[in-house]
């Protein structure tokens, strides 16, 4: 994927949080403190725990649901991430060769398990926070942040990432298309274009990012981002939202949901 | 107020890798006047600008907006007078939608909402961008990015109007509007720029700079008219007091 393609996708978020649902008029900080907590319950699960990582997917996929957000979409931006998942995990295997458990004629290991375990949780992790973008947007999930008591300082260096992430990727766009037109067609760069393009583009970035920083001075500003918005409420949606994710959150933690269903279908049956 | 709203005394200004951009500027700007800055490539346009607003503090002399001195203390004061549109929009437009771009301003210097909002509406109305209030800056063309970030100045209702290359990077259309735009302000206005026909239909007065020192001040026609001066400072005339291009004959006298 090239860049322009990369920066399409990302700007692509920020049109899904323009939405107007139920879910996007919702207090930005219920649903940072959910995902948070979300994210918590996810991480903390044990690594052979694969089966119990199932009902967690509940909570991005109605989100996706209720946001009206694409599943393609996400699920798109959730395979970027698919790679450096994979390579984190893909030792696991090999380290870990004590059978766990038999499927049929197959002896499962526990690194087969940690492994498989750690690709679902980093999908199940990036997907919720694509998704959590999407039916937010990055500006008020960084406002709701500050809200819940993030640093200014923090909170500006964050907002001023996201902004120049597409400075960036802009600049080094355009030298990338310069490069290709000089260039014998298909050709891909050396080591040592490389080098000097990535030099050449931290100065050019520099200078701009000193430029838009000059035109903020120029019109007021004064280290914090104003807002416009009128600031949102923490009501009764937002309590509800938050309760009723919080405990099925701590249902599906503390109880092996998928196992309990099973031994129910299984006693239905006998 | 006093009537000289913009001075400079003998300013100078040396880049820190040693590059000579200003030497000894004197410049005056009276109340209302619109006054044509040009020169060639390199010649400190720029950078006499980014002095107006306090981005380059003078290495020597001084400034002076209206009653204030250029100085660090003063510079919140100071850009709240000026107004500058820089030369390429994109480094001007950095919020997620034009609304938020034009508030920003209005914004930071402690408006409330309500009112900014309105601002907002007043500014992008007077460039003729109202339409394009809700969409995200980085997705307008080069015409319609220059007219909001016009408003985002005018929204902060600055006094003095600085602009490098207001007309760079515009069609005939966009630029003939902008032309006709910037004939409707009332504010002093000071235009970087090489469009000189530009400057002929704006501004009454022209100023022209030269590897750094002001080589020549007065009234545009009469500047316009020096072909030596202009050709001793790198410059042409304006297209519209150029010869002929089909029979040479000079432009007054020929059918064309
Ligand atoms: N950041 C910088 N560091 C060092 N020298 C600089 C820098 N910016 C500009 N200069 C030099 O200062 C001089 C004046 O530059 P300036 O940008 O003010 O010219 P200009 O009149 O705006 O030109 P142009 O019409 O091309 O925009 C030039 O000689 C230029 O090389
Ligand atoms: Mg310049």
């Amino acid at each position: 994927m090239s860049i322009d393609t990369a920066l399409l996708e990302l700007r692509r978020l920020d049109d899904l949080a323009a939405q107007d649902t139920a879910l996007h008029r919702l207090d930005a900080r219920a649903k940072v403190l959910v995902t948070l907590a979300y994210l918590i319950c996810v991480l903390s699960l044990h690594p052979y725990a694969v089966s119990r990582l199932v009902p967690f997917a509940a909570y991005p996929l109605l989100l996706a649901l209720l946001g009206e957000i694409p599943l393609g979409v996400v699920a798109r931006r959730a395979a970027l991430a698919l790679p450096f998942v994979l390579f984190v995990g893909v030792f696991n295997p090999l380290f870990d060769r004590t059978v766990q458990l038999h499927l049929g004629p197959l002896a499962v290991t526990g690194g087969m398990l940690s492994f498989s375990s750690i690709v679902l949780r980093s999908l199940l992790a990036v997907s919720t926070g694509i998704v959590l973008v999407a039916v937010t947007g990055f500006d008020q999930i960084c406002r709701a942040l500050g809200r819940l008591g993030m640093p200014t300082v923090f909170l500006v260096q964050l907002q001023f990432l996201y902004r120049y992430i597409f400075v960036l990727a802009a600049e080094a766009t355009r030298m990338l298309h310069a490069r290709e037109l000089r260039c014998a067609p298909g050709t891909r760069p050396t080591l040592r274009e490389y080098r000097s393009l990535l030099g050449c583009l931290l100065l050019r970035t520099l200078d701009r990012a000193g430029r838009i920083h000059q035109a903020m001075l120029c019109r007021g500003f004064q280290g914090q981002m104003p807002e416009q918005r009128p600031k949102g409420r923490f009501g009764a949606a937002e309590w509800r939202f938050c309760l009723a994710w919080g405990l099925f959150f701590l249902a599906v933690r503390i109880y092996d949901l998928p196992t309990l269903l099973g031994a129910l279908a299984g006693g239905l049956l006998r | 107020m006093s009537h000289h709203i913009v001075e400079l005394k003998d300013v100078g200004y040396v880049y820190p890798d040693g590059t000579p951009a200003l030497t000894g500027i004197d410049l005056t700007l009276l109340h209302g006047e619109s006054v044509g800055l040009v020169g060639a490539n390199g010649a400190g346009k720029s950078t006499l600008l980014r002095h107006l607003c306090g981005a380059h503090a003078p290495q020597t002399g001084r400034i002076r907006i209206g009653d204030t001195p250029v100085v660090a203390s003063t510079l919140r004061e100071v850009r709240r007078t000026v107004g500058m549109v820089f030369q390429d929009p994109d480094d001007q437009l950095f919020m997620p939608t034009v609304a938020d771009d034009v508030a920003f301003g209005p914004l930071n210097i402690g408006l409330p909402p309500a009112e900014a909002a309105q601002r907002v509406d007043r500014a992008l109305e007077q460039v003729g961008a109202l339409h394009l209030k809700k969409r995200p800056p980085y997705r307008l063309s080069g015409g319609e990015k220059r007219a909001v970030a016009i408003a985002t100045v005018l929204a902060c209702a600055p006094d003095v109007l600085v602009m490098d290359e207001p007309s760079a990077n515009l069609d005939p259309r966009s630029r003939r509007l902008l032309i006709s735009l910037l004939r409707g302000f009332t504010h002093t206005k000071l235009l970087a720029t090489h469009d000189l026909d530009l400057v002929l239909e704006l501004c009454e007065r022209t100023v022209i700079l030269y590897q750094g020192r002001i080589m020549a001040d007065g009234p545009t026609r009469e500047i316009f008219a020096d072909r030596a001066l202009l050709d001793s400072c790198g410059l042409e005339p304006p297209l519209c007091m150029q010869d002929c291009p089909v029979c040479g004959a000079d432009r007054i006298a020929c059918p064309h």
